[in-house]
This record gives C-alpha cells, sequence and structure tokens, in this order.
C-alpha cells in the first residue's frame, strides 16, 4: 500500500485548491479536502505543492485546512448494482442522497456508489483448478429482467481458481478465491475498481460495420451510424438536440444505455427518470430502466464534476462492453464539458488556446472518443465475445456556430455528423436533421447490410430520394426568383415529391405514440412508397397525364398517415396502398 | 469578537487586497469601516496563504486605504427570510427600502443556494394560464418551468412581464400564490412601472420586490438575482406558495459579472464575458422547479435585452441552452403594432408537450398548435414571395396561407395588454384561423378533432 500524504491548503480560488506539503502524492490522485472531506483531484504538482479541482462547492474553506491524499487515482466501482442508477459525475448515487441529505446536494455527502447491503443471486461458471486471466468471466448475475451481468475477472489479474461458490452474496463478499503463479491467495469480489480516466483494456479492435438501428428515420435510413461507432450532434439551442438524444436512449438498439447529462437542466434528467420506467423496450418488452444508467451532473452541480462526468460514464459504458454488450452512450452535451475544462484551464492560469480553451482540448475530446468501438474482449476463452461501444455526443456551439473550437474538434473525430438546423425547428420540422449538410462515414458499409438484410433495392431508393431533396434546394431558388409558374410539370412533380418525403418521411413525431419509433421494415417500405409515387407519376407525366391531376390523388393522403400506422400492420397496408397508388395513376392515363 | 485589520494593500475597481489574514474562508461575507464610520461589504474571491483577494459590493469612493479596517465575518452572504417579507421592498442587498421595519428573520439563508438533487426534482407538468394566447396556445408555460423574454431596447417587455404576472393566476384559489420580482440595473421609471402596476391591481400584497437601479453599484447586482431566488425558495418549499420570479434585465447581470471578472484580470470567453458565464447563469436559473413532495414550485420568467437584437450574443445565447425554451419579442411584429409582439415561430417552450391535452387543457391543442405552427410557417414564406414576384406569382393555396398569416398575427398574436383570455377563447380563436384553410390541408391535426372543431361556414365565407 502506497504511503498517504497529508498537506495543507494554502489557496483556495473557486474550485481550484492548492495544498503544500503534497511531496508524496502522485498526480491525478484523489484527495480529501478539510474536515468535511470535500473530494477534489490534483491535477499539477510544483515541488510539493499540489493544484487540486474540488468536486463540490469550496466556499467556507480557508488556508491552513487539512488535505488527505487517498492514493489512488479516480476511480469508479464497478459491480451488480450500476443498471437503473442515477449517479453524479463522481458516481455518488443521487437517489441514496436524496434519502440521506435530503432535496439539496450538501458539501461532503458521500454513499457509496455500488448499495453495500443488496444482496445477489451469484451463480458461479467457473470451478476449483480453472486458470483464468483478466476478463474472463467468473460467474453471472442476473442484475435486472433483461440484463445478466457477467462478473469477470479484473483485468491485470491471473491465475488459478482455488474456491468459488454460487450463492446469495453482497457486492463486497469474496465469491472466489484465486491461485496466482507466484503461490499468493487473492480474494475476488463480484465489485471491481478502475480509474475512470484510462480506458479498460481489450485485445483487439474492430471496424465497425452493422448499423445501429435508432427507430429514427432520418437517422437509420439517410445518416446511419455503425454499431461501434462515433457520432455527434450539433445544434443550436431550441433545435431539438436533447430529444435526439432521448429518442436514442429509448430507441436504439443496445443491451446496455448509458446517458450522461453533462452540464444540461435538472429537468431533463427527471424527464428521463419518470418516463424511461414507463417506457417499454421494443425489443424485450421490458421497462427501459432495466438496462439503463444516468449520470447526472446538471448544470448547478459543480463544474469540477462535471469535467470528470463523462469519464465516470465511459468507464461504466467499457466494463458493460467488456461482458460483450452492445453499449450506447450518450453525452449531453460535450460543450459543456469543455467549458468546465477551459474553467479549471483559467484558473490554472495556463495559455489559452481558441477562445479561452485549452490547448489540449481536441486531444482531450479525441482520446474521449476513441474509448469507443468494436473490440474483443479481453478473456482467455476460446470463443471469441465481442463487445460494442457506441458514443453519441451532444455539441451545443454557441450561437449554432461550427466554427466553435468544440464543434470543430469534434467533427475531425467522429464518423457522422447529424447537423441540426433552427430553420427547420422553426418550421417545426423535427428532428431537425439538415438533409444536405449532414453526413455519415458509414454509409457505404451500412447500405451493403441494408441490401442483404432487409431489401435488395434500398440503397438505389435512398440515393433517389437524397438526389430528389438536393434538386429540390435547387428548384427552391428558382422559384424565389421568378415564381412557381414558371417550372416544367416534371420539375413541380420533383417539388411535390421532395414535399412528401419531407413531411411524411423525414418529419417524425417523437411524442406520437406510433410514430417514435419505426423498424427498419416500415422504414423501407414509407420511403419505397414515397418514391413510388415519384416513379409512377413521372412515367404518367411522359404519357401526357397533367401534373395537377395527379397532385389531389387519394393515394397521397394514404402516404402521408402512413408514419401512424401500427408496425404490426405495416406489411398488409402496404401491400395494399402500393396496389391502389399503380390503380390509380392507371385510371388517370384512361 | 471578529478581528480587524488594517492592512488593505491596495484598491483597483471593485477589487480589494488585504494583508496578513488568519482564518479567512473563501466566499465568506466582510464588513469595511471606512474613517467615518461608514459601513461598505464585500466579500472573499480568493485566499492564498495570508493575502485575501476581496470584492467589494458598493462603489469604493471614499476608501482610505491607511484608515479603513476590514473584519470578516464567518460566514457568507445570507438572506433574513420571514412570511413577513410579502408586502415589501428590498434593495439588492436584501435591505428595506421602502421605508418599513427590518424582517424579523424566521430563518437566514446562504444566498447562493445547494443544487437541487435532479433525482429529488419533480418534472413540471400543470399548466399556467397566462392569459395570453401566443404563450398558452403555443408555447405553454408549467409551473416550475424557467422560461425567459428575450428582447431588445425599446421593446415592450415590461408590459408583457406585468401581464402575465397580473393573469398567471392559479386556477384553483385553494393554492397560494406570490410574485419575487427582481430588478438588476434598470431604470427607475421601469422599475416603476412594476411597482405602480403592482400597486394599482392588488398584486403587492403578494409581491416581494428586491430592487437595484442603474444608478445603484453595479457589483450589488451580482447579489440581487440570489438575493430573489432565495426568497422565492422559502416561499416556494417553507411556506408552499406557487412561486413566479420575474427577473429583469439579466443583461445587466452578465454586465456586472463582466466587470469583475476583468477586474481580476481573467482569461476572458467570447465578447469579454468570463468562461464560467454559462455555470454562473445556471446556478441562477436552476433554482427554478418542483421538488417531490414539496406542494410549492418556482416557475421563473427573466427577462434579457438581447444587444442590437442579436440572439448569438453570449448572454442570450447562454440563457437558451440553459432555460426551458424562450420567448422572442420583434421588432418587426412592434412596428405594425401587434402587441404583445411574440414572434411565436422561434419562441418555444419544451415543457409544453407535457402541460397540454386531456385533462390540462384540451385534448386538440397539440395538434392545432403544431397545424398553426406550420401554417402560419407556411403562410409567412409564402408572403415573403409576394413581396418580392407579387401576388399573381403566388399558387391559390399559398395565397390563402398568406392571409392566414396576417389574420394569425393580428387576432391571435395581438390581444393588447390587457386582454385576460382563457384557454378556451385561445383554442377558438385558433379553430376559427384554421378554418379558414381547406380542411384537407390540416395533415398535422386528427380527423376526428377536424369533424368535431372545425367550422364549416367560416371555410365557405372565405370561398
Amino acid at each position: 500500500m502506497k504511503r498517504q500524504s497529508q498537506g495543507e491548503v494554502i489557496k483556495v480560488s473557486g474550485p481550484l485548491v492548492i495544498a503544500k506539503g503534497m511531496r508524496d502524492a502522485d498526480m491525478f490522485d484523489v484527495v480529501e479536502v478539510s474536515e468535511s472531506r470535500l473530494i477534489g483531484e490534483i491535477i499539477e504538482m510544483h515541488g510539493d505543492e499540489a493544484s487540486i479541482q474540488v468536486y463540490e462547492e469550496t466556499a467556507g474553506l480557508g488556508p491552513g485546512e487539512i488535505v488527505v491524499s487517498r492514493g489512488a487515482p479516480l476511480s469508479v466501482e464497478l459491480g451488480p448494482g450500476l443498471i437503473g442508477g442515477i449517479f453524479d459525475g463522481i458516481q455518488r448515487p443521487l437517489d441514496t442522497l436524496v434519502a440521506m441529505e435530503g432535496d439539496h446536494i450538501t458539501r461532503g455527502a458521500f454513499a457509496p456508489a455500488l448499495d453495500r447491503e443488496k444482496e445477489w443471486e451469484f451463480s458461479a461458471r467457473c470451478k476449483p483448478g480453472d486458470r483464468v486471466t483478466g476478463g474472463d468471466i467468473i460467474g453471472v448475475v442476473q442484475e435486472t429482467e433483461i440484463l445478466e451481468h457477467r462478473v469477470m475477472l479484473p483485468p491485470g489479474k491471473a491465475g488459478t481458481i482455488v474456491e468459488i461458490h454460487s450463492g446469495v452474496f453482497k457486492v463486497t463478499d469474496v465469491v472466489a478465491i484465486l491461485e496466482t503463479d507466484r503461490g499468493a491467495r487473492e480474494e475476488i469480489t463480484m465489485m471491481q475498481r478502475w480509474p475512470v480516466r484510462i480506458g479498460r483494456p481489450y485485445v483487439a479492435k474492430m471496424s465497425p460495420s452493422a448499423p445501429l438501428f435508432t427507430g429514427q428515420r432520418p437517422i437509420d435510413t439517410f445518416f446511419p451510424v455503425a454499431k461501434g461507432g462515433t457520432a455527434a450532434v450539433p445544434g443550436p439551442f431550441g433545435s431539438g438536440k436533447t430529444v435526439i438524444q432521448h429518442q436514442l436512449a429509448k430507441w436504439a438498439e443496445a443491451d446496455v444505455v448509458v446517458y450522461i447529462g453533462c452540464g444540461e437542466r435538472g429537468n431533463e434528467m427527471t424527464d428521463v427518470l419518470m418516463e424511461f420506467p414507463k417506457l417499454p423496450d421494443p425489443k424485450t418488452g421490458y421497462s427501459l430502466m432495466k438496462r439503463t444508467i444516468l449520470i447526472a451532473n446538471t448544470s448547478d452541480m459543480p463544474v469540477a464534476a462535471r469535467e470528470a462526468s463523462i469519464y465516470t460514464g465511459i468507464t461504466i459504458a467499457e466494463y458493460f462492453r467488456d461482458m460483450g454488450y452492445s453499449v450506447s452512450l450518450m453525452a449531453d452535451s460535450t460543450s459543456r464539458w469543455a467549458e468546465a475544462l477551459r474553467e479549471m484551464s483559467g484558473r490554472l492560469e495556463e495559455m489559452p488556446g481558441e477562445e479561452g480553451y485549452p490547448a489540449y482540448l481536441g486531444s482531450r475530446l479525441a482520446s474521449f472518443y476513441e474509448r469507443a468501438g468494436i473490440v474483443r474482449c479481453l478473456s482467455s476463452d476460446d470463443e471469441e465475445r465481442v463487445g460494442v461501444l457506441t458514443a453519441i455526443g451532444a455539441v451545443s456551439p454557441p450561437g449554432g456556430d461550427l466554427s466553435d473550437p468544440v464543434a470543430q474538434s469534434t467533427l475531425r473525430i467522429v464518423q457522422v455528423f447529424w447537423s441540426l438546423d433552427s430553420d427547420l425547428a422553426y418550421r417545426r420540422h423535427f428532428p431537425a436533421i439538415n438533409w444536405l449538410t449532414s453526413y455519415s462515414l458509414y454509409q457505404t458499409k451500412v447500405d451493403a447490410w441494408l441490401n442483404d438484410n432487409i431489401a435488395p433495392e434500398f440503397s438505389k431508393l435512398r440515393v433517389d430520394a437524397m438526389t430528389l431533396l438536393q434538386e429540390e434546394s435547387e428548384l427552391e431558388e428558382i422559384v424565389r426568383l421568378i415564381g412557381q409558374d414558371a417550372l416544367s410539370d416534371s420539375d413541380r412533380l420533383k417539388l411535390e415529391s421532395a414535399r412528401s418525403l419531407r413531411e411524411d418521411f423525414l418529419h417524425q413525431n417523437s411524442f406520437d405514440e406510433i410514430d417514435t419509433y419505426t423498424s427498419m421494415n416500415k422504414q423501407f417500405k414509407m420511403l419505397s412508397l414515397v418514391m413510388q409515387f415519384y416513379y409512377e407519376a413521372q412515367k404518367a407525366l411522359e404519357r401526357g397525364v397533367a401534373f395537377d391531376r395527379m397532385v389531389g390523388l387519394p393515394i397521397r393522403d394514404d402516404i402521408a398517415r402512413f408514419k401512424y400506422v401500427p408496425e404490426q400492420e405495416v406489411d398488409n397496408w402496404y401491400a395494399l396502398r402500393s396496389e391502389q397508388l399503380l390503380e390509380e395513376m392507371r385510371a388517370l392515363s384512361d | 469578537m471578529a478581528r480587524e485589520y488594517r492592512t488593505i494593500e491596495e484598491v483597483t475597481g471593485p477589487l480589494m487586497l488585504v494583508r496578513g489574514v488568519e482564518n479567512v474562508k473563501y466566499d465568506e461575507l466582510g464588513e469595511i469601516e471606512l474613517a467615518d464610520g461608514q459601513i461598505r461589504n464585500c466579500k472573499v474571491l480568493e485566499v492564498e496563504g495570508t493575502d485575501a483577494l476581496v470584492q467589494l459590493f458598493e462603489s469604493s469612493i471614499g476608501l482610505n486605504v491607511e484608515q479603513s479596517t476590514v473584519r470578516f465575518l464567518g460566514r457568507g452572504l445570507e438572506l433574513a427570510v420571514s412570511p413577513d417579507m410579502l408586502g415589501r421592498v428590498f434593495d439588492g442587498m436584501g435591505r428595506p427600502n421602502d421605508g418599513g421595519l427590518d424582517i424579523i428573520p424566521d430563518a437566514m439563508r446562504d444566498v447562493n443556494g445547494l443544487p437541487i438533487n435532479p433525482a429529488a426534482r419533480d418534472y413540471p407538468n400543470e399548466f399556467i394560464q397566462t392569459g395570453v394566447s401566443a404563450i398558452d396556445g403555443l408555447n405553454t408555460l408549467v409551473r416550475g418551468q424557467k422560461l425567459p423574454i428575450f428582447s431588445g431596447a425599446g421593446l415592450p417587455h415590461a408590459q408583457l412581464a406585468a401581464q402575465i404576472a397580473r393573469q398567471a393566476e392559479v386556477l384553483d384559489s385553494e393554492e397560494q400564490f406570490a410574485v419575487v420580482f427582481a430588478a438588476i440595473g434598470i431604470t427607475f421609471e421601469e422599475a416603476d412601472f412594476f411597482i405602480s402596476d403592482f400597486r394599482r391591481t392588488g398584486a403587492i400584497d403578494r409581491a416581494v420586490m428586491f430592487i437595484n437601479l442603474a444608478d445603484d453599484p453595479a457589483i450589488e447586482r451580482i447579489s440581487t438575482p440570489r438575493m430573489a431566488l432565495t426568497a422565492a425558495e422559502y416561499l416556494a418549499f417553507d411556506l408552499d406558495m406557487h412561486v413566479l420570479v420575474l427577473m429583469t434585465d439579466i443583461t445587466y447581470y452578465a454586465e456586472a459579472l463582466r466587470e469583475v471578472s476583468a477586474a481580476r484580470k481573467e482569461v476572458p470567453g467570447r465578447r469579454g464575458y468570463p468562461g464560467y458565464l454559462y455555470t454562473d447563469l445556471a446556478s441562477i436559473y436552476e433554482r427554478a422547479g418542483r421538488i417531490k413532495n414539496k406542494r410549492g414550485s418556482i416557475t421563473f420568467v427573466p427577462i434579457l435585452t438581447m444587444p442590437d437584437d442579436d440572439k448569438t450574443h453570449p448572454i442570450p445565447d447562454l440563457t437558451g441552452y440553459i432555460t426551458e425554451g424562450q420567448v422572442i419579442l420583434s421588432r418587426d411584429l412592434y412596428r405594425r403594432g401587434i402587441q404583445p409582439p411574440i414572434d411565436v415561430l422561434p419562441s418555444l417552450s419544451r415543457l409544453k408537450d407535457k402541460g397540454i391535452g386531456a385533462g390540462k387543457t384540451r385534448k386538440d391543442h397539440a395538434d392545432t398548435m403544431n397545424q398553426l405552427f406550420a401554417a402560419y410557417s407556411r403562410g409567412k414564406e409564402a408572403r415573403d414571395l409576394q413581396i418580392i414576384l407579387g401576388e399573381e406569382a403566388l399558387s391559390e393555396i399559398d395565397l390563402e396561407y398568406s392571409k392566414f398569416s396576417v389574420a394569425f398575427e393580428e387576432q391571435y398574436v395581438s390581444q393588447g395588454f390587457d386582454t385576460d383570455r382563457s384557454i378556451e377563447e385561445t383554442l377558438a380563436i385558433g379553430w376559427e384561423l384554421l378554418s379558414m384553410l381547406p380542411a384537407n390541408e390540416l395533415k398535422r391535426v386528427r380527423q376526428e378533432y377536424i369533424d368535431e372543431f372545425y367550422i364549416w361556414e367560416e371555410a365557405e365565407a372565405c370561398e
């Protein structure tokens, strides 16, 4: 055990505290400041003076108070009991704190992240004599109805199991005894710790190729994100960033969802806390909360803990990834995280880079997103365990201006960019993802997957639809100059079809019970019906049918209503309407 | 007795350096006694060894470095709270300034408050009827929401705020209602407008006012909103009242913050505002809300004037990221005589969806709201086109949308500052307007609601 060092405060400036007598402490060690034991982290050392960022309000702190190092970097507790929990930026359980301290977060409040009293049914997956190494699954706990918590040997450990028991245990109880190669005996519990600023190890990283379905039409069809990929949602306020993040947390096809509310509104976290337990997971039918972990460091909570929150979140996500699960991580918003970084940097009197942000902003962001990916998990088993961590970050650029350093640094890293647009938001076109400026670098890979698994003509339809939207924006320019009458019938058809694409396909109402989630099958059929109208109408134009006669066809009302058709009726409905479309078009030529 | 220091080293702007202090804490409150016995307040911004950097709340005029003494009070800035605060007027530091007696405190509260645990929050979902159609119908306010008014110099935001304060009565008369008003750096006339309006309508009896005028010390402005919210928290969570907090003008607050930051020579963020402006504003705005198992609530309507009507200026921008929507006033509408000049398209209430619908307002509310937005937006586009190309260039249906958008502004938005419309009236006007359009154009409204509410005679009259 490392020697713990004890020092003394000499300077307090907001969340930054400088203490002397800290020569024995290491960089990034967690320290407790003053009698109220405020938690902080060492971020700089000058001789025996340590600069400490304190995760709690420092009012009332003064020189002379004691500082004690815990001798370990900021770590999170990993084990059964994480799912369904709500934690702050340094993994204090917020619901336990309400019970302990009341409605407000008081200083120095502390409770262990994992409930020490709760008992779990542990069933062993190894037997005495088995040789195991870090990452091997030694047993499982059914944590919720839908999630089996795989208890792994912590990375870096190896040896032979001497003793292991199935039964009912608390997280800190010894479930197994390991004899290491040197002959030492080590006690293994269900709980392990991991420092948040270091990524958890894996065997190898793989390239993402399968799409992560989210049930959101503009995303899945036009700008898909791959499992294990990274995406960013930048947009000005009011453009629906948070709604998109919530929608993804609700409907993304994942085993575990980690949602980080980083410097955002308190009511948004409350919304998640109240709404998720009531919503069923489309895949399993159980409440969404049974697969969700919330990290809430709202904007009024201490700024230094906000800086830590995204690391706390991603470490928990990595832990579930290591079990072989598909984990989705949403961070709302990385701009607030960057601001916390800037605030600490300013207090440290570092030389600022762009807009006062520290020069290392880009590299910090990059190393955060790089922790996402699809990996072969650590394990000595022959069967390969593959874990997925998809990271989706919201960015809140000032005034929606993408030249902002946080937005720019993010765009250099992420593969998918959903650009939210305030004009679309004013028109109440939601999700306000601008189809002309957004992109997804996974498109080619995902296209291949969709053509193989959904329908062979999927990518062609998508390309046609995108072309149509592109042409619309050009035609609109012309209309603005010379008016609608100047257009040929074929151009007017394009405008009308593009409008239908926008209103009947891209527009999706998150607050409607049915429209909030669209399966891939339904997405394909909706798109195909919209495009079918366009193709058929083009043919009809060639036959000499006037454009005005097509606009009023009854089928167009049906196309508009398709989004409200329940999933189980989709196939039937589509077959009928597709038939009807052809018939109505034929009738026009007669 | 606290020790007194005669070791003031330097005074620059609102900052003062005191040497040789002992046992001084960060954020501690201090008192400076001038040579002539005057007392001024200050607070500790930074302690380093035996040096304390303090921030003055009042001006430094007449402060003599040699002859003044400083003592530290061992506590932060506090506000004396009691039910007797209702009906009283205080200055920006929480001292009575209406000539009345000091408040006999029920409790002393730290004005910085504590962050509300997100797990203890209750989600705001109760409809507040403000009697203003553009808010009730389209940007619905709910209890516990923070909804700022983004205005510009010379626009009638004060009238709108006063109208909301006057009309936002709780329908259920069992509940107690209070208004907390904070004036931050505004002119005497503007403050007087509010005070007289509250007097005229009798609202003053259930109001607590904190007034920091334009000629009061700018640094006091940093405390004023915190005083007001501390009072609001007491009324809401100790006395079970539903509190509406009006605050004007946040822009002056941010400027005061910038002044202190500049004096400390901090690295500035955008436009000279400190990098922590977001965090600081959040520590004010986030104090609004509801708490589980508490009956009261804090609904917060801050007003800010956008410099040069620029919504991307750091103050409105950061505010918009924290608050749950915004009500935007438009100079263009104001010039055309639309009152209140609420620009409904960029305005937004993020919590509206939870506060409307069957059992809260009416079942068709959400659909009509979406339809009105869509139709008005299309109508405005058509009008823009009309200006460039003339009426002939519009298709027949676009012409109808164009007419609709004009009628919408004149009948729906422009109701004057004295009209109090019930939500039924607002919805009825909405349907009258929507009935100007053909029924099959109303794609965002469910058929059953069209059958029930669409006014067919109206449509015929239009044709």
